[in-house]
Order: structure tokens, then sequence, then C-alpha cells
């Protein structure tokens, strides 16, 4: 993230807070009409917090404390197709029991606001991070934005409605924080004045909605053959559609905030000779190897991705041109497919460019795993053998397996 | 105020001694010093009584590590039964330092510290201010005030400061005030004990 000119406005004090408050923070400026939640770690902070504001009274907000995270997202298509504002906040395994309702939302079109903190699936029993939750939620028609420390869950946090409530997109969005990572820890964030995001934000004004007076408009009806096939197609537009939402609304932010976000983020790529592709908090120590093997002479660059859905197909493909090979870091292993996650999205839109870039998969970092900048140095030195040999290994490496 | 950035601080304690609360403590402070921090916990499933660990980084620039801190230039100990349990002093740089809540700057948990000659070790009864004060063993406060004691990053008063505003959100004012005495009396009563003298009693 690069920072442009500081806005004019007064500024209240940076908070030393984590990214699950700092999540929270923004929620309590944006005050959707409902919350409905599940606590599951490590979200923890969001919604204890969250609740806390709508206890003390500083929000407006319905706060639902539901039975499980299939009444949360149930709760939120409910009070959204009602004609409100709603969010949620979930970690994996949540994200699993939400799964059916997930599909709901988008195939209803309804705008919900989730705030996914990253965790592995069980078993065996693991809260930590990975992306796992992530890679199961991609295809659900959620644009999904993953964020790489508290002040990215707070900006992205901010921007979130705005995408999913344009009329040219009405989807739910995910704004993806890591687990532990990002949730838990405590940094240097810095806020915008509440009536700033008030405005930023707007209101949730729908066109049609279900507890409109004299609306004939229904909602979750019976779609059998005549129509489903339909509706799916139009929500492959409101998808492409939200690309361009995300730049334009990331663009508006950064007018207010001072602080410009991409679709996807490069440091040290216009030289490059290798690279590596990355999702999420790890980005920190992926450039710590890279100026390490910069300084040794070596002509790394790093891509990451931050709208994971809709996948920013031309600026990967920009951003890769001419970089013989590229390194893959996924977090998450996809069982018995030919590539895992991130390695079959950059393999699909790299394989029609004219000198395409070698690829290999990395995998990393599940449940937990500490990935120090040593082993993100192994991988690049691994590119860099692949660049010379150019042949592409068909399996993945594992940094840091025991 | 000597100022030797980034710094990196790794805490070891047992659940329900304020371990990840004074890490948060120290983030604040380097907050209102002006600084860019980070402080987090030690993932795991936290229980009272178990060893924890969480780390805090103090720097002039945002941070890009978030993982655990390997090279810490500081060590804090709140409880000395955790030596030779666990290896608190594993990768800590040849200049750095230790400060660990005992009440006996000899005790035999000391020896079993593997120190080098160029790294500084304290001692502060934080346990025995803690109760005197608070009422209750929690030596997170005391010990902070030793640590802006031997580690010249951030003054007692940045630190009392940023005590005194995170404790007021949820403690009474009389507990704020315990621990700020608390925060006083671990900064003076901090105590340099020679690594020559653990080794050869």
């Amino acid at each position: 993230m690069t920072t442009t000119q500081k806005p004019s406005i007064k500024l209240p004090a940076p908070q030393a807070i984590n990214g699950g408050e700092a999540v929270a923070f923004a929620m309590r400026q944006i005050d959707p009409e409902v919350v409905a939640a599940y606590p599951i770690t490590p979200q923890t902070f969001i919604i204890e917090k969250f609740s806390e504001y709508a206890a003390d009274g500083l929000v407006n907000s319905e706060y639902i404390n539901v039975e499980s995270e299939h009444a949360a997202m149930s709760a939120c298509v409910g009070a959204t197709a009602a004609g409100g504002r709603s969010q949620t906040a979930t970690s994996g395994p949540g994200l699993a029991l939400m799964y059916e309702m997930l599909w709901v939302a988008s195939g209803m079109r309804l705008p919900i606001v989730m705030h996914l903190c990253s965790r592995s699936f069980s078993a065996p029993l693991n809260i930590l991070c990975d992306h796992s939750d992530v890679m199961g939620m991609r295809e659900s028609s959620w644009p999904m934005l993953i964020g790489a420390s508290p002040q990215e869950a707070y900006d992205q946090a901010v921007v979130m409605p705005t995408i999913a409530e344009h009329k040219n997109v009405l989807l739910p969005v995910a704004n993806v924080l890591d687990g532990f990572t990002v949730t838990h820890s405590v940094e240097r964030v810095e806020v915008l004045p509440d009536k700033v995001v008030k405005e930023f934000a707007g209101e949730y004004e729908p066109d049609v909605w279900a507890l409109q007076p004299g609306s004939t408009a229904t909602f979750g009806t019976l779609d059998a053959n005549d129509f489903y096939f339909e509706h799916k197609r139009q929500q492959v537009e409101a998808m492409k559609n939200s690309l361009e939402v995300v730049r334009t609304q990331l663009n508006a932010f950064a007018e207010i905030s001072g602080r410009q976000m991409n679709l996807v983020e490069e440091y040290l790529l216009d030289d490059a000779e290798v690279a590596l592709v990355v999702l999420g908090s790890s980005e920190g120590m992926v450039r710590a190897a890279i100026d390490k093997a910069r300084a040794d002479g070596i002509k790394v660059g790093m891509l990451r991705v931050r709208l994971f859905r809709p996948f920013p197909v031309a600026d990967v493909r920009k951003a890769l041109e001419g970089i013989g090979s590229v390194g893959v870091l996924d977090r998450a292993i996809a069982f018995g497919t030919p590539g895992n996650g991130l390695l079959q999205d950059i393999a699909t839109c790299t394989r029609t460019m004219p000198n395409r870039p070698l690829l290999m998969d990395f995998v990393y970092g599940l449940g937990g795993r500490a990935t120090p900048k040593q082993l993100f140095r192994q991988a690049i030195d691994q590119v860099l053998n692949m660049n010379e040999t150019r042949v592409e290994p068909d399996e993945p490496a594992y940094l840091g397996l025991k | 105020m000597e100022k030797r950035l980034p710094i990196e601080v790794r805490w070891h304690g047992r659940g329900g001694q304020g371990v990840v609360t004074a890490s948060r403590i120290l983030a604040s402070a380097a907050l209102k010093g002006g600084y860019y921090l980070q402080s987090l916990p030690d993932f795991g499933a936290e229980r009272s009584g178990a060893p924890i660990a969480a780390y805090t980084r103090i720097s002039e620039t945002p941070p890009i590590d978030r993982g655990p801190v390997y090279e810490p230039d500081a060590v804090i100990v709140l409880d000395a039964s955790l030596i030779g349990q666990v290896d608190v002093e594993t990768g800590l740089v040849p200049d750095g330092t230790i400060i660990v809540n005992t009440p006996d700057p000899i005790s035999s948990s000391l020896r079993k510290l593997n120190l080098a000659p160029g790294q500084q070790l304290w001692t502060v009864d934080a346990s025995q201010i803690a109760l005197a004060l608070i009422k209750r063993n929690i030596p997170n406060t005391p010990i902070l005030g030793a640590f802006a004691r031997c580690v010249p990053v951030l003054d007692i008063d940045t630190m009392a400061h940023a005590l005194e505003e995170l404790m007021s959100e949820t403690f009474p004012p009389h507990i704020v005030e315990a621990n700020l005495k608390a925060l006083q009396q671990g900064h003076d009563h901090a105590t340099k004990i020679k690594v020559e003298v653990v080794h050869n009693v």
C-alpha cells in the first residue's frame, strides 16, 4: 500500500488496536441496521467489541447473538431482504456451517458484508490461520478482498458496503483478514472521523425490498428449470461488474484517507526476472525475503492479490508481464486437484500470455505454522532454479514442513 | 531517551499473569511515544497457569513481520519457575536484556539461565509489589516499570500514561491507581545482576 497526499480533514488520533477491533471500529461508524453473529475464534474481537458498542448504546444496530453461523447468515439474509444493512463476522468452521446460506445470500443478490477471519478447517482441531475457509467460499459469488494488516482490515471494512450495494453489483462481499496475525495483532491504526465514514458509506437504498409497501417483489422463491440458469448467468455479470466497482471505490477511499489500495499490490516487479505471488498478511515476510535477495543481486519481486474474487485477470497479467518464473504461495491445500487454489487461478490467467511465466507452487503456513523470511528465501531460490532449468514441477513444494 | 529502534520484546509467563495485557500496554506506550508498534500473543489455547508468550515490536516504520519474535532485544519473564522448562533466553541478541520476576536475585532458577557475558540480567520482585499494592499476584505492571528502566526506549511517564488510559476502560480508579504505583515501584526496585555472579553461585 502506498501513501498518497494526506487529506485536509482533521483526523482522530491513531489507535493502538488489533485487526478485530479495527473492523469493529469501522462497523460502529457504519452502524448497520442488523449485526448477527455466533462467536468463534479468531474473529473473537470483532463481535466482542461490537456487542459492547451495542450494549453501550453507541450504535443503533440490532445486535443478534444467534445460535449458529447458519442462523447468523440467515438473519442477515432476512434483514437485508427486508431493506436493512446487515453484517456478520466468522472464521473457518463457522464459515463452513454458513455455507448453504452463502449461496442464498448471493443468489438473492443481497449486499451483506461479512468479515472473514481466516482459519483452518478441523480435523485435527486447529484454531489458527490458513486459507482453507477462503478457498472454501471462492466460488459462491461473493466479491472477496484480502487485507494484510489491521490498517487494511479497517480500510477495507469502510469500503465494503459501497461495493456490495452498488446498483451494478448487489452481491454480498467478504472482508478477509488473517486469523491471529491480523485479528490479534495490535498495531497503529489510522482511523477516519465518524462523519467522514458515514458520508462515504452513505445509506443503503434498495430499489426493491421485501417489506416495501405495495411491492409485488418476491425473494428466494422457487426457480426450477425455467429461469434458474438465467439468474446464475446474471450473477456472472454482477461479479464481472464488481471488479471495476472495487477499483473505483478503492480510489474514492484513497481520496478521503490518503491510503491507496489496489486490486493487486506490486513490490519491485518492474525489473524482476522472477516473482512470488501471495495472499494476505504473509506479504510482509515475503517482502523481507525479497529485500534480502535483492541485496544479494537477485532480481525478484512480489505480487499480492488483494481482490481475490472476482480474480483480477487483466491486472495480474499486466503485473506478471516479462517475468520469467513465478512461485505461487498457497496457504491451503486443494486435495486431489492438479494444483492448489491460487496456483489454479494464476495458471488459468497466465496460460494465454505470449511469453507466459513458468509456474511452481508452494504450500506454506497451514494451521498457523510460522513462515519466517528464510523459508520464503528458499522459495525464491527454487524459483530461480526453475528459471534456469526451464522445467516446471508437477508437485508443489512444502515450505517449513517438518 | 536513548533510542535503539527497532526493538523486539518477547514475554514469557503463565496464563493469568497479564502477559498479553502488559505487551499491549507497552505497545500503547509506543504509540504515545510516536512510534509504530505491534503486540501479539503467541497463538494457542490460553489456560490459566499454562506457559504463554507474547511479542512486542516497536519501530519507526510500519511492522512487516507478524510472526513470533525469534531474536529478541529483550526478554521478560513473569514467572521464574518457567526457567529451565521453557527456553526463555533462546535467540536473545548478544547485548540483549533479560528481566526476571523473582524475590531472590541469586535463586537457583536464575542459575539455569544460559547467558553470555554481554547480556544484561535484571531482576525485580514484581509479585511482591503486586501483592502489596494490587492485592493480587499479577506482576505485569511492576515488571513494565522495570522494563522502562532497563531498556531505555520509552520513559516511565509515557508508560504510566498508556497504562492509565488502557486500564481505565475496564477498572475502577483505585485499581488503576494501585497499578500506577506498582509500575513506579517496579521501575525503582529493578536490580541489575552481574551475569558472572549468577553463574558462580
